[in-house]
């Protein structure tokens, strides 16, 4: 296997990129079809922080787990959820992966191991290390990435969940998507510590900081804190520094940081810095490139076109599900 | 089927133990629960299935929440223990936004098969952190079972069928009732969810109750006897699902009904039966539903102040007097 990137094969570098493209284009487009009034409810979208979804999802399989956060729609994504899907789920359809019951903080498919979005801020710690411990209990090979953000690192679930996993060894990684801010409020006015990665000190378990804008520094990181837990070696915490370019959710007025800030950071847009790497490395071309984005574009748009074709759930459907049916066995 | 006395503890390590016998999956998991739990409920069973089934967790009820809740969707049936009920208003969160909704909000793509077990009501002056009846937090969101039985037999036989439901059940036992002993069948045993029993016949009026108020029913309805009125006792033991055709035929023929509980009178079960009583029988009803629970006050520490919070047998037999009229 051809591994021009430091370690990285060139189809699993090239697969990165298609899936950060494919989050990069539907958040873009569903941005617009929340301000065009499409769309109802909240929509957190993940722009700005492709590289970590799409880096550490490539190195799992379908039937690994993720928990993810009220920021999506990548994690949904990256871990294999068909667009339509996620669209229609957007759209409250019947299609989608919830059978729009769930919608844009709740989008999951137990087939891909994708245990949830979540709207609960800190709410997929313990389920992590639950799917964890029944991956150990069941002797599988499985693991279980916990994704959530800097703002969640000061749940008493963090602790609870970390603690736990540590002690029992599970083949658990909890990964902290640390974008700088929770809501509207930067991480260093309501966290103690700067360096989110030491932790892991309190668990005994490594803490590693790494660049999230960079997929390569991501795969490294990840693959790394994957083995370890494949090996039986416990959970790692990984602290993935990155930065979201949209508000915290579509439609923010973003009162509480300048312009000049974000501008800065999108000299870091891990895409093109991903994109330069790969040409660097003579694995994608320019015109490549702008191949794969233009139907990954036309997909998504295919997508919205599902979703428009789709019915909504009958009116006496809403009870459904509430309970297990013998039927449902 | 042949019986044999033991404790309500007792009968629960009995029914859990024939559960893990049959099934691999279960795995039981709480604070201190390879001690045998606070009233027995769980002796036996690290010796006989070892730390990787019955694990001790950490003093952290959120993470015994949402760790049975990841492993419950990835393929195991966690039997969660929670200790005094009152530690799950610390797993609250876990309980209510995820593992009651958690069927739902996901389209019906995983079913969380979960028995969380905890102790309620009073025993010898527990006070206000170990002493409350909190049923109703659970009864009134979509999603999680309920049951509250109130012997033994009943105590082995739901813990069964909660063991091998598919949904997450709330498994509430009664710190008085540990101790009791009754004749619980020795074989694997069964009481299927939401059905209640008629725990004593009574042709003037019926008394709804579950848990151990079913046992100061029954001793109230026996000072009633001696007084001429034959009162009768329906122990809903399942509160999700509910058994209202059984409480409505019964009331549909004596009329009058008394709803017990020792959970706070206000808001509690008693206002949604009787509500429901009500709706569905106004016009035979001789006398508005009554209702029997505690007053609104935290479960106070002094032995006078508790009795006077906590509904005995002497508020049922005055609630049932004064139906009669
Ligand atoms: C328990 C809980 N508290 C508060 C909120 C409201 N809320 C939604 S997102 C958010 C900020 C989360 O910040 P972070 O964890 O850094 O994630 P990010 O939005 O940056 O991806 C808050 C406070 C919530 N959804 N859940
Ligand atoms: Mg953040």
């Amino acid at each position: 296997m051809a591994t021009t990137l430091d370690g990285i094969p060139n189809e699993v570098a090239l697969a990165i990129h298609r899936r950060m493209v494919r989050i990069r284009a539907f958040e873009e487009y569903v941005s617009e079809l929340f301000l065009q009034g499409k769309l109802q409810g909240f929509v957190h979208t993940y722009i700005g922080q492709e590289a970590i979804a799409a880096g550490v999802c490539s190195l799992l399989d379908d039937s690994d787990y993720i928990t993810s956060t009220h920021r999506g729609h990548g994690h949904a994504i990256a871990k294999g959820i068909h667009l339509n899907q996620i669209m229609a789920e957007l759209f409250g359809n019947v299609t989608g992966a919830c059978r729009g019951r769930g919608g844009s903080m709740h989008v999951a498919d137990f087939s891909l191991g994708m245990l949830g979005a979540n709207g609960i801020v800190g709410g997929g710690f313990g389920i992590a290390a639950g799917a964890a411990l029944s991956a150990k209990y069941r002797g599988t090979n499985q693991v279980s990435v916990c994704f959530f953000g800097d703002g969640a690192i000061n749940k008493g679930t963090f602790h609870e969940a970390l603690n736990f996993a540590a002690v029992h060894d599970l083949p658990a990684v909890f990964i902290c998507e640390n974008n700088q801010y929770a809501q509207f409020t930067a991480g260093g006015r309501t966290t103690a510590v700067n360096d989110l990665a030491v932790r892991a000190a309190s668990y005994n378990i490594p803490g590693v900081t790494a660049d999230g804008n960079h997929a390569g520094e991501v795969y490294r990181a990840a693959h790394e804190a994957l083995n370890r837990a494949r090996a039986g070696r416990g959970p790692t915490l990984l602290n993935l520094l990155t930065y979201r370019f949209g508000g915290h959710y579509v439609g923010d007025a973003e009162v509480y940081r300048d312009k000049q800030e974000v501008e800065k950071r999108r000299a870091l847009d891990p895409i093109p810095r991903w994109e330069q790497a790969l040409n660097d490395a003579r694995i994608l071309s320019a015109d490549e490139a702008t191949t794969i984005w233009a139907a990954t574009r036309q997909a998504v748009a295919d997508a919205e076109q599902f979703a428009q074709d789709s019915p909504f759930p009958q009116a006496d459907t809403a009870l459904d599900w509430v309970f297990t049916e013998a039927a449902d066995r | 089927m042949s019986t044999k006395r033991m404790s309500f503890g007792q009968a629960t390590v009995d029914a859990t133990r024939f559960a893990m016998r049959q099934d691999e999956r279960i795995i039981v998991l709480g604070e201190d629960i390879s001690w045998g739990g606070n009233f027995g409920q769980f002796r036996g069973l690290l010796e006989e299935f070892g730390p990787k089934r019955v694990i001790d967790m950490p003093i952290s009820e959120a993470a015994i929440m949402s760790v049975s809740l990841g492993a419950a969707v990835t393929g195991l049936r966690p039997v969660a223990s929670m200790s005094f009920v009152e530690f799950t208003f610390g797993a609250m969160d876990e309980i209510v936004n995820q593992v009651a909704k958690f069927r739902y909000m996901f389209g019906g793509q995983t079913s969380v098969p979960i028995v969380l077990r905890a102790s309620d009501g009073t025993m010898r002056c527990s006070a206000s952190h170990h002493s409350s009846s909190l049923e109703v937090r659970f009864a009134h969101m979509p999603g999680l079972k309920v049951v509250a039985p109130s012997n033994a037999a009943d105590a082995k036989g739901l813990l069964r069928s909660a063991i091998a439901d598919d949904d997450p059940v709330v498994y509430l036992e009664n710190k008085q009732m540990t101790a009791k002993r009754a004749p619980v069948p020795e074989d694997d045993y069964n009481v299927p969810l939401g059905s209640a029993t008629i725990a004593r016949p009574g042709r003037d009026v019926t008394i709804i109750t579950y848990s151990i108020p079913a046992l100061r029913a029954l001793e109230a309805c026996a000072q009633l006897e001696a007084k001429g009125i034959d009162a009768g006792v329906i122990d809903l033991r399942s509160l999700v699902p509910l058994d209202m055709t059984t409480v409505l035929e019964t009331v549909a023929q004596t009329r009058l009904a008394v709803v017990v509980h020792e959970a706070w009178r206000f808001g509690g079960l008693g206002a949604e039966i009787a509500s429901q009583i009500t709706e569905a029988l106004f016009k035979e009803l001789v006398a508005p539903v009554a209702r029997v629970g505690a007053a609104s006050a935290p479960i106070p520490f002094s032995p006078p102040l508790e009795a006077a919070v906590v509904p005995g047998v002497s508020d049922i037999v005055a609630a049932v007097e004064r139906v009669i009229g």
